[in-house]
């Protein structure tokens, strides 16, 4: 078996009253994957990264975390490690940097603090300045909640990113800045880091995955590389 | 002779002319409110013409499993009201509310009934031990209802905050402490402010009932005093506990939000 493989999925299947939204789906994400889940809507690409993330339960099948299945207390350890990001960014009470600043208060990642000037770095690669920490989290557009929801995720230095559509409800620009972010932490380690990329968008899809996989009614149809 | 006036059928029945005004009212604003008014004036009458024919017999009796089974009935038809309330369900919540009433009620009830009032001629005295129960019941029903109500109405509300914090890595305590706060801190209103005003607003039932039946007004204030921190500390603790184990019971060991237990039903 390949040492380098993070995430496994082992025969993954979900029903939900009589209906099977996913239906027996396996698959490996090894360090350094960059793999985009594309499919039409009701294929069951958001369950099964939902799945993935433990934010929805299985009937059957078999979530392997380095090797090991992922156990009860670990859940959120775990978690930590593989976050995912919902399609559109939750508003919360404050301003930007104390939203930033939540997960520090989290069991999971004490010990940690928060790096205000890693923060500012990165903001400016999105032409955002220091003065962005202080608006309100709740005014802020939705290109610009997903990207303090990415840094708020990627400042934890997470192993796997599970994106769920993340730029599908924004404009142009705030897209591409959402993709610059997350290339800008996989490049930092791309031989430990992985992330599984939810796309609408087959553009988008080539240019941020090295591979796809095709979803159709809860089953994968098809994997491929992209060129 | 008797230290308050007795009161007949008769006299209750010139009472009854004031509803009457309700009734008026309806009729003149065309609220339609006649059947209902005349619904409730009637088990207002039979409702608490039974409650005197069963507590008449249960201080006959005097028997401690009969003060226990009256308590228990009390405790159960209180506990079923609170979950009932709540415009949200899930599977599991009358359980919870009762456990929570339950334990609540009785375990605070019998700190005052023995370490409060310490010489009681019997320990289950049915005439302390029922109407305390019985307003600790009516209150903390209140709040655990609110509480209850409150708690699923914050959760199925901010259910993206609480599995965006989870994504992160949050604990079901620490993803739903902000709704839990919510609930426990709506759930503790009413109690907090009646205190308030207690007496400079309100003259407690209770305590113009015994003045009335010729109990020295300093007397009545003491038994008013302890009905008070009795009633909020039983409501504190009751709200407390209907929402921590709610949470437990909605959320799984992975700290996975199951939100779809949670149902929404057409009653208020």
């Amino acid at each position: 078996m390949n040492p380098d493989v993070l995430l496994q999925a082992v025969n993954l299947s979900r029903r939900i009253a009589g209906k099977t939204l996913l239906d027996d789906v396996t698959l490996d994400l090894t360090a350094g994957a960059r793999l985009g889940l594309v499919g039409p809507t009701g294929s069951g690409k958001s369950l099964l990264l939902r799945i993935l993330a433990l934010l929805e339960p299985v009937d059957s099948g078999d979530l392997l975390w380095q090797q090991t299945s992922v156990a009860n207390d670990q859940a959120t350890i775990y978690r930590s490690q593989v976050i995912y990001v919902h399609q559109r960014a939750a508003a919360f009470e404050g301003t930007v940097e104390t939203v930033l600043r939540q997960p520090f208060q989290l069991k999971a990642h004490r010990g940690r603090h928060f790096d205000r000037d890693w923060i500012v770095d990165q903001l400016a690669t999105v032409a955002r300045d220091a003065a962005f920490l202080d608006q309100h989290h709740e005014q802020l557009s939705g290109g610009e909640a997903q990207i303090v929801a990415l840094l708020r995720a990627i400042q934890l230095s997470p192993r796997v990113l599970l994106l769920d559509e993340p730029t599908s409800a924004l404009d142009r620009q705030s897209a591409r800045h959402v993709e610059s972010i997350v290339m800008r932490w996989y490049g930092d380690a791309p031989d430990r880091r992985a992330y599984i990329w939810v796309s609408h968008d087959p553009s988008q899809a080539d240019r941020v995955c090295d591979s796809l996989i095709t979803m159709h009614s809860g089953q994968i149809q098809r994997r491929q590389t992209t060129e | 002779m008797s230290p308050y006036i007795e009161l007949t059928n008769l006299q209750v029945c010139l009472a009854a002319i004031l509803i009457v005004i309700n009734g008026v009212v309806s009729i003149v604003l065309r609220l339609r409110l006649e059947k209902t008014l005349a619904i409730a004036s009637v088990r207002t009458v039979v409702q608490l013409s039974l409650v005197g024919v069963v507590l008449s017999w249960v201080f006959r009796v005097d028997r401690w499993y009969v003060v226990l089974a009256i308590a228990a009935v009390m405790t159960l038809i209180a506990g079923f009201s609170a979950a009932d309330r709540s415009k949200r369900k899930f599977p599991g919540i009358r359980l919870i509310a009762i456990t929570s009433v339950w334990s609540c009620a009785w375990i605070l009830t019998g700190y005052v009934l023995l370490f409060v009032f310490q010489d009681l001629p019997k320990w289950y005295e049915p005439q302390y031990a029922i109407p305390l129960l019985g307003m600790v019941l009516g209150n903390t029903l209140n709040g655990i209802s609110v509480g209850l109500s409150t708690l699923t109405e914050t959760l199925v509300r901010s259910r993206g905050q609480v599995e965006t914090l989870i994504a992160l890595g949050a604990t079901r305590w620490e993803a739903a402490g902000e709704p839990i706060r919510e609930a426990v801190r709506t759930g503790m209103i009413p109690i907090v402010n009646s205190m308030m005003v207690v007496g400079v607003v309100s003259l407690p039932g209770m305590m113009t009932g015994q003045v009335i039946s010729g109990m020295d007004p300093a007397q009545a204030v003491r038994y008013q005093i302890v009905i008070m921190f009795l009633i909020a500390g039983a409501t504190a603790l009751g709200t407390v506990s209907v929402v921590l184990l709610s949470v437990r019971r909605l959320f799984d060991v992975n700290h996975r939000f199951k939100f779809e237990l949670i149902r929404t039903t057409g009653s208020s």
